[in-house]
């Protein structure tokens, strides 16, 4: 997958700030987002519940619940258009036109009253003026593209019909309607068994090479992203601490974080091997977003940390072609990763 | 620092039981204080005020439809044979909440067994109990609860059985859901793997976690109850041993023309309370639902 | 009453689980979810038997019905010699204390008005193990052993994050110094940074106390991290069954075979192995073809598939599988046919 290309880039994000109100303060949910997507891309993002890469998704989107959320500043561009000045109608025009979104539970998003049918057909409808018959004749030939099988027959059934990878395909079929520019996909699989997020996942690669749309997928599980992204966004407490190709980041990772992310989890082998060593721990949790310090937001979890890290909070710096890290290490250039990563390996079952 | 156990970043001083937390947040509810204020208000002149005001609200005491601010003897006047209505009023008081809280006692004793034991155990006991429930449902309440009291005498025991007998339904209904949906629960199966009773799961282990929505209907259910109150003796059914609300509106219904206070008065009672335990039971539905209280 | 010491600590025949579905009524036509059906294996002490499989594949109704939380409709299950699937009163009571079982969802395990020191207490008191005043030493030790502060006894389960409250449900379950945990998807609620955290402590408490664990999860790869020997589930019966390295090494059954080529990884992105795609999804249980209950989905079925149940088979040492295609020489048909990967037939079986 070709690198991002400033010059063509689709989308582009820059400095977003998120708060959100709560009951114990401010919290900063997305902190200086800033990256870019070209035609026909995948990115990934990932990191876990509560790092911000769902809220990115809503942000693009323009579906940042407010209150309690406020966008508090940057730039969303879509060709050329920032999306956060763009007017309501404006807004809704491009969502679900241009740009889409498939979420994790495709129960919840059908509506269970309405045929799966009537449900594509609207969004057909509302944004491209077609008749009703028209839509329906459409909606049939979607489902067709998303391989479901006798499509003539689903489009009159309910959503409580049909299994959940066939739901997730609906939801698809229903992002696609209007020929997107960008899927964005939040955890579209993790409701999934694997033999059918497998399925879902050659749709998607094939949708994306076919109509060279750029998806944005969102996940917690590094082997989906070692399988089907091209680029990848690391996130922690609101803050992408780390970027670059995904075979980059995957051989060298530069944050501790991130090389946790990739060491805590067992990779599935097939020569597994007799002895097991205890798995590598990132110890601790994520801290509560309105209690975020001035300093690294991992720096209570890191095995690396410096005196420095308390004090102030690191900035992306390159480290590579196209790759980047926040984090003070990388300052140090004296700091090599195979060190690191030995270092890092701590027992989290201390009584 | 580098040696934090796994649970060190949770400090202990905010050991705040779910219990506590509520009634924290239902005393931020400007509402519910006021209905608590409200309900405090008239409990404690129903129970102190008879005996200091000293007046037996059946006893003539003036002229009969002396209109409130004639005579300093009877301040909010008389009714139409001549007796006190501010003696009624605060005499009235202790009949009408008492048979209000009792029959929402009862009600809620029905309703949970009833509830509990279908939704718990299922089958053919769910079947069975549901489908009295729903006899129960199609009979009109206040018919019921007027023909209970009807064949039995009227006293206020009996109302307050008449109108539990007739109103617990609605929370045999609630009670049942929610033990249905807590009994799937992995907590619940955990309990019975470390060797619980069914009576334990059931009153120890389900109840405390069911208990907020019944929390809230009882204290609604005590508003109604004291409306099915008064309504009975409106309609002549009430204890006519006991002065209550209900019955000073009923023994003057036929003179409503005449004097207009004999009714006002104890209906304004009736209503403040309804509304004071409205109000309460609105700000316990507030504080108890865990979802709003994340905001 | 343990057995002898060469008797395995768990041993399951022929269990089989049936739900009556639908709702009751004279006109309605009764139906069963055949949700376990004819289930067999053996946990020998002191090692981890896993379970795979996806929804619906009745692995999680295996490890209730072993925990005595939903009616076993046939077969046996024997705990340290003692037949614990027809015990009742005490005799069951007994029995609990020696087999525990740890959730998924830390969030609906722990009851949201109990505090934690109540919880892990609560297992003693009902079982009424060791002397009353000794239990708030137990408590405490309890929790240290599973990474937590004595202190946090006080705290409500609300306020833990989710690998503490997994933590709290691995302390109520050690608390009866059970032999056999069952852990019912221990890690796949948690965040994956946590995960690691509650493997690695399941595995030192394996080693302290010599437990022995029957491991439910649908993440192959903790499985194949964790267990010592795996059985694969589909659609209520184990189609294969192996030790961790044979079973990996090389999968017998094409549904194993498939399962684990479908997971996504680095490992299998380097070596550009491409995924086998199963169509469509496991049709419901309730409405069971004939024959091998895979055959509908399954790249390589004949005839014989579809109407005759395949028997399980010991291919190699130790290494069970049910399937008619693979040879008695032990090679499994997707080595045989390495291009039947086409159409494998019209997708499962026609939904309602």
């Amino acid at each position: 997958m070709p690198a991002a290309d400033a010059s063509s880039a689709l989308l582009e994000v820059r400095n977003l700030q998120v708060d959100f109100r709560t009951r114990n303060g401010i919290a900063h949910v997305l902190d200086g987002i800033e990256f870019s997507l070209s035609k026909g891309e995948i990115l990934g993002i990932v990191g876990e519940s509560g790092c911000g890469k769902s809220m990115t998704a809503l942000a693009i989107m323009g579906l940042v619940p407010t209150p309690p959320g406020r966008i508090a500043g940057g730039e969303i561009v879509y060709r050329g258009e920032n999306l956060l000045k763009a007017s309501k109608e404006r807004m809704r025009r491009i969502r679900g036109n241009r740009i889409s979104m498939i979420f994790q539970e495709p129960m919840t998003a059908l509506n269970p009253v309405f045929t799966v049918g009537d449900q594509i057909a609207e969004s057909i409808v509302l944004h491209q003026g077609l008749s009703r018959r028209a839509a329906l004749d459409r909606a049939v030939e979607l489902l067709r593209e998303v391989h479901i099988p006798a499509p003539e027959r689903r489009i009159g059934e309910f959503p409580h019909q049909l299994s959940g990878g066939m739901r997730q395909r609906i939801m698809i079929a229903i992002a696609l309607a209007c020929e997107p520019d960008i899927l964005i996909a939040d955890e579209p699989t993790t409701a999934l068994d694997v033999t059918v997020q497998a399925q879902v996942f050659d749709l998607l690669l094939e949708l994306q090479q076919d109509r060279d749309m750029a998806i944005v997928l969102i996940t917690h599980d590094m082997g989906v992203i070692a399988e089907m992204t091209g680029r990848v966004l690391v996130m922690y407490a609101g803050r992408i601490i780390e970027a670059a190709a995904v075979d980059d980041l995957l051989e060298n990772p530069q944050h501790p974080y991130t090389s946790g992310l990739i060491a805590c989890v067992p990779q599935l082998s097939d020569e597994p091997e007799a002895e097991r060593e205890a798995l590598m721990e990132i110890p601790g949790v994520v801290p509560p977003l309105t209690e975020l310090g001035v300093g690294c937001a991992f720096e209570p979890r890191c095995g690396f940390r410096m005196p420095v890290c308390v004090q102030s909070r690191p900035s992306p710096v390159a480290v590579g072609a196209g790759h980047s890290a926040a984090c003070w290490l990388m300052e140090d250039a004296d700091r090599q990763g195979a060190d690191r990563q030995g270092a890092d390996r701590r027992d989290g079952d201390r009584p | 620092m580098a040696d934090r156990p796994a649970g060190a970043e949770i400090p202990v001083a905010t050991a705040e039981s779910p219990a506590r937390e509520a009634w924290r947040m239902f005393l931020r509810n400007r509402s519910a204080i006021l209905g608590l204020v409200l309900l405090a208000a008239i409990i404690l002149v129903s129970l102190f005020g008879p005996p200091l005001y000293g007046v037996d609200p059946f006893k003539i005491r003036g002229a009969p439809f002396t209109p409130p601010g004639v005579d300093p003897n009877v301040p909010l006047g008389t009714d139409h044979v001549g007796r006190d209505i501010l003696a009624g009023m605060i005499g009235g008081g202790r009949a009408t909440l008492a048979v209000g809280a009792s029959a929402a006692l009862m009600t809620v004793a029905i309703g949970l067994l009833v509830g509990a034991m279908a939704g718990y155990y299922g089958g053919l006991v769910d079947e069975i109990l549901m489908r009295i429930t729903e006899f129960f449902q199609v009979l009109p309440s206040l018919i019921l609860a007027m023909v209970l009291v009807a064949l039995f005498t009227p006293s206020l025991y009996m109302i307050a059985i008449a109108i539990g007998v007739a109103s617990w339904q609605s929370t045999a209904r609630l009670a049942r859901a929610e033990f249905l949906r807590l009994k799937e629960l992995e907590y619940v199966k955990a309990g019975r793997t470390i060797g619980a009773t069914d009576r334990r799961l059931i009153w120890v282990v389900i109840l405390p976690n069911a208990l907020p929505p019944l929390i809230v209907s009882a204290t609604l259910i005590v508003g109604v109850a004291i409306l099915f109150e008064a309504g009975l003796s409106f309609l002549g059914l009430g204890d006519p041993n006991i002065m209550s609300w209900g019955l000073m509106i009923g023994s003057s219904r036929e003179y409503i023309f005449d004097s207009w206070w004999s009714a006002t008065f104890p209906g304004a009672a009736i209503f403040l309370s309804v509304l004071s335990v409205s109000l309460i039971g609105d700000g316990l539905n507030d504080a108890l639902n865990p979802k709003l209280r994340e905001r | 009453m343990s057995g002898p010491a060469d008797r395995p600590l768990l041993q399951v025949r022929d269990l089989k689980v049936h739900f009556r579905t639908g709702s009751r009524g004279p006109f309605r036509r009764q139906t069963f979810v055949h949700a376990v059906d004819g289930v067999s294996f053996d946990v020998p002490r002191g090692t981890t038997f896993g379970i795979v499989g996806e929804s619906g594949s009745g692995k999680s109704t295996t490890a209730l019905a072993i925990m005595r939380l939903a009616p076993i409709t046939g077969g046996t299950i024997d705990l340290a010699g003692a037949r614990l699937s027809e015990a009742e009163g005490n005799d069951l009571l007994a029995l609990r204390r020696k087999a525990q079982i740890i959730f998924q969802d830390p969030y609906s395990s722990l009851s949201p008005r109990m505090r934690a020191g109540a919880i892990v207490r609560e297992p003693l008191d009902l079982m009424e193990i060791g002397d009353p005043e000794g239990r708030d030493g137990r408590v405490a030790d309890l929790f240290g052993k599973v990474g937590l502060r004595a202190e946090q006894q006080a705290l409500f389960p609300h306020q833990f994050s989710g690998g503490q409250r997994q933590r709290i449900g691995v302390a109520r379950a050690l608390a009866s110094q059970p032999d056999l945990i069952v852990c019912d998807e221990p890690v796949s609620a948690l965040d994956v940074a946590i995960q690691a955290q509650i493997l690695n402590l399941l595995r030192a408490l394996q080693r302290e106390f010599r437990l022995t664990y029957l491991f439910i999860s649908h993440d192959l790869a903790v499985v194949q991290y964790i267990c010592d020997e795996i059985a694969v589930m589909y659609l209520g019966e184990i189609v294969e069954q192996a030790d961790r390295i044979s079973l990996f090494k090389r999968p017998l059954h094409p549904y194993t075979w498939a399962l684990l080529s479908a997971v996504p990884s680095a490992a299998s992105k380097r070596r550009g192995r491409r995924r086998v795609s199963l169509e469509g999804d496991p049709p419901s249980p309730i409405d069971l073809p004939p024959g091998c209950r895979f055959a509908g989905r399954c790249p390589f079925a004949e005839d014989i598939c579809r109407t005759e149940a395949p028997a399980r088979r010991e291919i190699f040492p130790k290494h069970w599988v049910s399937c008619h295609r693979v040879g008695d020489d032990g090679v499994p048909p997707h080595e045989m046919y390495p291009l039947a990967n086409g159409p494998g037939g019209p997708g499962g079986p026609a939904r309602p």
